[in-house]
C-alpha cells in the first residue's frame, strides 16, 4: 500500500477559485470536506451550548434557569443537532477529505452532487434552529420524537422539523451514494477491496447502512406530516392508528443510526492505533468481517429500545439474544486493537491519546450496553440516567473522541503545519476528565432511580447531578481550546513533512503536506 | 456485597467532595422488595461483575502494553499481525459467556410476563400529568396528583423530604397478594415505574399493557413517570402504599362509601358560592397545570381562559369543550375524568374568576343531563 510517483506533476493544475464562489460552487473534495468539518464543529458548539443550559438547570433541584417547556426544547434540539448536525457531518467531512486520498482517487465520484449534499445541510439546520424562535417554541418531544406527543400534541413548529429532517436525509443519502460510488469505482490500480484502509472499509459499510435506513426515517416523518396536516391516523389510537408502530419504524432507523455514528470512528481508530504502535493492525480481515457483522446485526435489534412497551415474550427474547450477539463482533474489534498495541513501540501524541481513551471508554459504554441488553434488567434501566450515561459513553468518547483523534492525526496533512502538541494534550486531558466527571455519575443516578428528560429531580439525586454539571461545564469550555488549536495550526507553525507520523501507512502520506488542491490525477500504483 | 459497594461509593464520594458528603451517594440499583426486583438485582450484579472481569483482563493487557512497550523505553515493534486461533478463541469465549448469561435472564423474563392468577386488578391510566387508578373489581377509582407545592419547585420554600415524589392519593395495595396492573393512557405515552417492585411498563393510548407485583413488606414505595410526556413529565410521581390485608379491606370499604357520596353530590342543590369554592380547588388540580392558576395559560399550546371566547361565551359551548375536549389539541375530555359536581364547579369558576364576570352558573344536575343526552 505504498509508492506513488510524481505528485509535483500535478502542480501546474489550476488552484481554487477566489472569494465566496470557491466555497459556494466548489466540487473539490478537500474544500467540501473542510466545509463539512467546519459546519460540524459549529453545530457541535451550538448543541453543546444547549447541553450547558440543560446541565445548568440540573445543577440543583428546583427550577432556576429555564421552564420545563424550554428545557424539553433544549434536550430535543441538543440531541437532534449533535446526531444530525455534529457527528454525522463530521464523518462525511472526514470521508470527503480522506477517502480519495486513501484510495488514490483524484476526487469523489460525483463532485457536483457532493457540493449539493453539503449545501443542503446549512439549509436544513437553518430551518431546524429557526423553530426556536417560532410561536410555541422548537420541537419539545425528545430527539426520538415519539408519537402522539410529536403529532397530536406537538408544537406548531413540528412541520418545520419534519421538513428539516427530510432535507438532512436527502443530504445523507447523497453523501452515502457518493462514498459507495467512489470506493467501488475509483480505487487506484492494485488496491483490491481487502487492501483498502480500515477507514475506507468502515465508511463503505456505513454508507450502505445510511442508504438502507435514511428512507425509513423519511417514511416515519412523512407519516407524522400526514397525521398532523392531512387528517390521517397512522399513530393516533383514537383514529385506529398505532403509537407503537411509530417506535418500530423509528428504531428500525434508529439502531443502525447509532452504528452509522460509530463505524467510521472504528475505522479511524484502526488507522491511528497501528500508526502510533508502529505495528500493523492486528487481524485486518477479522476487523472487516466484524464491521460487516455489526452492520448486519444492527437491523435485527431495534426493539431492544422498546423492552417496556409490551413486546410479546417471544419478541422480547429474540431481541435480547440478537442484542447480546452484537457484543461478539464488537469484542473482536476491541481485542484486535489491544493486540495491535501489544508488543508495539508506542508513543502518545494527541491522536493516540484520544484513540486509547476511545478504546477504554467506548468499551465502558459497550459494557453498559451489554447490561441494558439483559431484558429483565432493562425494565429497571430503561429511560433512566443509566441510559443517558450509556449512550453518552459510546457517543462522546466514541464518536466525538474518534473525530478528535482523526482531526489531530490528519491536521498536518490538511494544513501543512503541525498542531501545538502541548495544547492538544491539554485539550485531551481536560476533555477526558471533564467527560468522565460529567457522564460517569449518570450511571449512579440512573441506578438510583432518576428518570431521563426531567427538568427537576428528587433530593437524593442532588449531589451527583452537581458533580455531573461541573464535569459538563469543564468539558464544554475545553472545546473552545480545540478551536484555538485548529485555528493556530491553520495559520502556521512548524512545517509538516509529507508523512509526519513515523508509523503511519497509506497513500495519503505519499502526497505533500498540505495536500495539493488536486491529487492523484494520475493514479498511483499500489503493490 | 451490595452494602459493601454502597459503602465504598459513599466513602470515596465523601473523600472527594467533603462538603457534600452529608448527602445521598447511592451508586447502585435497589434490590427492591419483590421477588422480581430481587431477581433483576441479581442479574444486574452478575452481568456487572462479568463486565468488570472482562474489563480487567482487556484493560490489564492494554495498560501493560502502554507501560512496557513504549518507544521511549526502547521497545521495538514485533511483527505479528494475524492469528486465526486467537481470533476464533476471542469470538467463542464471549459467545459462551453470553449464553450463560442469557439463561437466567430468560427465566426471569418468563416469570415477569406471567400475569395470570392475580388477586387484585388495578387499571392504571396515564394522563398529562397525573395517574388514574381504577380498582376494576371494586367499582371505584381516583386520580393521583403531585402535591409538592409550586413554591418548593420555584425555590421560594424549603424543599420537603419527599420533594416531587409525593401525591394526594397514593395507590393502595395489600401485602402478599398478586396485584395485576392494566396500563393504558388517555393522551400521550407515559410509563409507570416503581423501582422497588421492579415494575416498569409503558402506558400507551389504545393499548392495554399488563404487569404484576407481589409485595411482602408493608411500606410506601415511590417512583416516577419514565416516558417523556410533555411539559410536566418530571412532575407526575407514582406512590404506592402496601398495607396489611385488613387495613386494605377497610380502605376499600371507605373508598366505596366515598364514591357513593360523590354520586349524591350531583343531586344536591348548589349555590354560586359553593360552586365557586369547589371550583377553585378542582381547577387547581385538574386545569391549572396547563391553563395556569391565574388563567393566563401558556399560549399557543395551552390558551388563556381569562377573557377567552369560550369562558366568556355561550355556556353550552363551554360545557362541550370541558366535557368532550377538543380533538387534535392537548385539551382532554374531562367528562370521564371528573364527577358532575367538579365539572359544574370548574365551569362556573372559569366563567366567574379572573375578571370573567359572566355571573351565570351551571349545576351538577345540568351536567348530568347533558352527559346523558349524548
Amino acid at each position: 500500500m505504498s509508492a506513488v510517483a510524481g505528485t509535483h506533476a500535478q502542480d501546474h493544475h489550476h488552484g481554487p477559485a477566489r472569494g465566496i464562489s470557491r466555497w459556494l460552487l466548489t466540487t473539490n473534495h478537500k474544500d467540501i470536506g473542510s466545509m463539512y468539518l467546519i459546519f460540524s464543529f459549529t453545530m457541535f458548539l451550538l448543541g453543546g451550548t444547549m447541553a450547558m443550559v440543560i446541565r445548568a438547570e440540573l445543577f440543583q433541584p428546583g427550577l432556576q434557569i429555564v421552564q420545563p417547556e424550554f428545557f424539553n426544547q433544549m434536550t430535543t434540539m441538543h440531541g437532534l443537532i449533535m446526531v444530525f448536525g455534529a457527528v454525522m457531518p463530521a464523518f462525511v467531512g472526514l470521508a470527503n477529505w480522506m477517502i480519495p486520498l486513501m484510495i488514490g482517487a483524484p476526487d469523489m465520484a460525483l463532485p457536483r452532487m457532493n457540493n449539493w449534499s453539503f449545501w443542503l445541510l446549512p439549509c436544513a439546520f437553518l430551518i431546524l434552529v429557526s423553530t426556536l424562535f417560532m410561536e410555541g417554541g422548537a420541537p419539545n418531544f425528545g430527539w426520538t420524537f415519539y408519537a402522539p406527543l410529536s403529532t397530536t400534541y406537538g408544537p406548531p413548529s413540528t412541520t418545520f422539523f419534519i421538513f428539516a429532517i427530510h432535507i438532512m436525509g436527502v443530504s445523507s443519502i447523497m453523501g452515502a451514494i457518493n462514498v459507495i460510488a467512489t470506493v467501488l469505482n475509483m480505487r487506484a490500480p492494485g488496491m483490491t477491496l481487502m487492501k483498502m484502509p480500515m477507514f475506507v472499509w468502515t465508511w463503505l459499510i456505513t454508507a450502505f447502512l445510511l442508504i438502507a435506513v435514511m428512507p425509513v426515517l423519511a417514511g416515519v416523518v412523512t407519516m407524522m406530516l400526514m397525521d398532523i396536516n392531512f387528517g390521517t391516523s397512522f399513530f393516533n389510537a383514537a383514529g385506529g392508528g398505532d403509537p407503537v408502530l411509530f417506535q418500530h419504524v423509528f428504531w428500525f432507523f434508529g439502531h443502525p443510526e447509532v452504528y452509522i455514528m460509530i463505524l467510521p470512528a472504528f475505522g479511524a481508530i484502526s488507522q491511528i492505533i497501528p500508526a502510533f504502535s508502529r505495528k500493523r493492525l492486528f487481524g485486518y480481515a477479522s476487523m472487516v468481517y466484524a464491521t460487516g457483522a455489526i452492520a448486519l446485526l444492527s437491523f435485527l435489534v431495534w426493539a431492544h429500545h422498546m423492552f417496556t412497551v409490551g413486546v410479546p415474550l417471544a419478541g422480547q427474547l429474540f431481541f435480547m439474544y440478537a442484542t447480546l450477539l452484537i457484543a461478539v463482533p464488537t469484542g473482536v474489534k476491541v481485542f484486535n486493537w489491544v493486540a495491535t498495541m501489544f508488543r508495539g513501540s508506542l508513543t502518545f501524541e494527541a491522536p493516540m491519546l484520544f484513540a486509547i481513551a476511545f478504546v477504554i471508554l467506548f468499551s465502558i459504554g459497550g459494557f453498559s450496553g451489554l447490561m441494558l441488553a439483559i431484558a429483565p434488567a432493562d425494565f429497571q434501566y430503561h429511560d433512566t440516567y443509566f441510559v443517558v450515561a450509556h449512550f453518552h459513553y459510546v457517543l462522546v468518547p466514541g464518536a466525538i473522541f474518534g473525530i478528535f483523534a482523526s482531526a489531530y492525526f490528519w491536521l498536518p496533512k490538511w494544513t501543512g503545519y503541525m498542531y501545538d502538541e502541548t495544547l492538544a494534550k491539554t485539550h485531551f486531558w481536560l476533555s477526558f476528565v471533564g467527560m468522565n466527571l460529567a457522564f460517569f455519575p449518570m450511571h449512579f443516578l440512573g441506578l438510583a432511580g432518576m428518570p431521563r428528560r426531567i427538568p427537576d429531580y428528587a433530593l437524593q439525586f442532588a449531589d451527583f447531578n452537581m458533580v455531573s454539571s461541573i464535569g459538563a461545564f469543564m468539558f464544554g469550555a475545553t472545546q473552545l481550546l480545540f478551536l484555538l488549536i485548529v485555528v493556530k495550526c491553520a495559520r502556521g507553525g512548524v512545517k509538516a513533512p509529507a508523512k509526519p507520523w513515523e508509523g503511519a501507512e497509506g497513500l495519503e502520506w505519499t502526497v505533500p503536506s498540505p495536500a495539493p488542491y488536486h491529487t492523484f490525477t494520475t493514479p498511483p500504483d499500489v503493490k | 456485597m451490595r452494602v459493601h459497594a454502597q459503602r465504598v461509593g459513599a466513602l470515596s464520594g465523601g473523600l472527594l467532595f467533603p462538603a457534600l458528603s452529608m448527602a445521598d451517594w447511592t451508586v447502585n440499583m435497589t434490590p427492591g422488595v419483590t421477588g422480581t426486583s430481587n431477581d433483576i438485582f441479581d442479574l444486574h450484579m452478575t452481568i456487572f461483575w462479568i463486565c468488570v472481569a472482562i474489563g480487567a483482563v482487556v484493560f490489564g493487557i492494554m495498560f501493560w502494553s502502554i507501560f512496557a512497550h513504549r518507544k521511549s523505553q526502547g521497545a521495538k515493534p514485533a511483527n505479528f499481525h494475524e492469528n486465526t486461533m486467537v481470533e476464533v478463541l476471542w469470538t467463542l469465549i464471549p459467545l459462551v459467556i453470553l449464553v450463560i448469561m442469557a439463561i437466567p435472564a430468560t427465566a426471569t423474563l418468563i416469570d415477569m410476563y406471567d400475569t395470570t392468577e392475580s388477586d387484585i386488578d388495578i387499571k392504571v391510566t396515564g394522563y398529562q400529568w397525573k395517574w388514574q387508578y381504577e380498582y376494576i373489581n371494586e367499582d371505584f377509582g381516583y386520580f393521583s396528583n403531585l402535591t409538592t407545592p409550586s413554591d418548593q419547585i420555584r425555590n421560594r420554600q424549603t424543599k420537603g423530604e419527599n420533594y416531587l415524589l409525593e401525591v394526594d392519593n397514593p395507590m393502595v395495595i395489600p401485602v402478599g397478594k398478586k396485584v395485576r396492573f392494566l396500563l393504558t393512557a388517555n393522551d400521550v405515552i407515559h410509563s409507570w415505574w416503581v423501582p422497588d417492585f421492579g415494575v416498569k411498563k409503558d402506558a400507551i393510548p389504545g393499548f392495554i399493557n399488563e404487569a404484576w407485583t407481589r409485595v411482602d413488606k408493608p411500606g410506601t414505595y415511590r417512583g416516577q413517570c419514565t416516558e417523556l410526556c410533555g411539559k410536566d413529565h418530571g412532575f407526575m410521581p407514582v406512590v404506592v402504599k402496601a398495607v396489611p390485608e385488613e387495613e386494605y379491606n377497610t380502605w376499600v370499604a371507605d373508598q366505596k362509601a366515598a364514591a357513593e357520596k360523590e354520586r349524591e353530590l350531583t343531586q344536591k342543590d348548589w349555590t354560586m358560592d359553593e360552586l365557586m369554592e369547589r371550583g377553585e380547588k378542582a381547577y387547581a388540580t385538574a386545569c391549572a397545570a396547563c391553563h395556569q392558576v391565574n388563567g393566563n395559560g401558556v399560549p399557543p399550546a395551552f390558551p388563556a381562559l381569562r377573557g377567552s371566547a369560550i369562558a366568556t361565551g355561550d355556556i353550552a359551548a363551554h360545557i362541550d369543550v370541558v366535557v368532550n375536549g377538543v380533538s387534535g389539541t392537548a385539551m382532554q375530555a374531562f367528562g370521564g375524568q371528573l364527577n358532575e359536581a367538579d365539572l359544574a364547579a370548574i365551569i362556573t369558576y372559569e366563567r366567574n374568576a379572573w375578571g370573567n364576570k359572566m355571573g351565570d352558573m351551571v349545576t351538577p344536575k345540568e351536567i348530568f343531563d347533558y352527559k346523558n343526552q349524548q
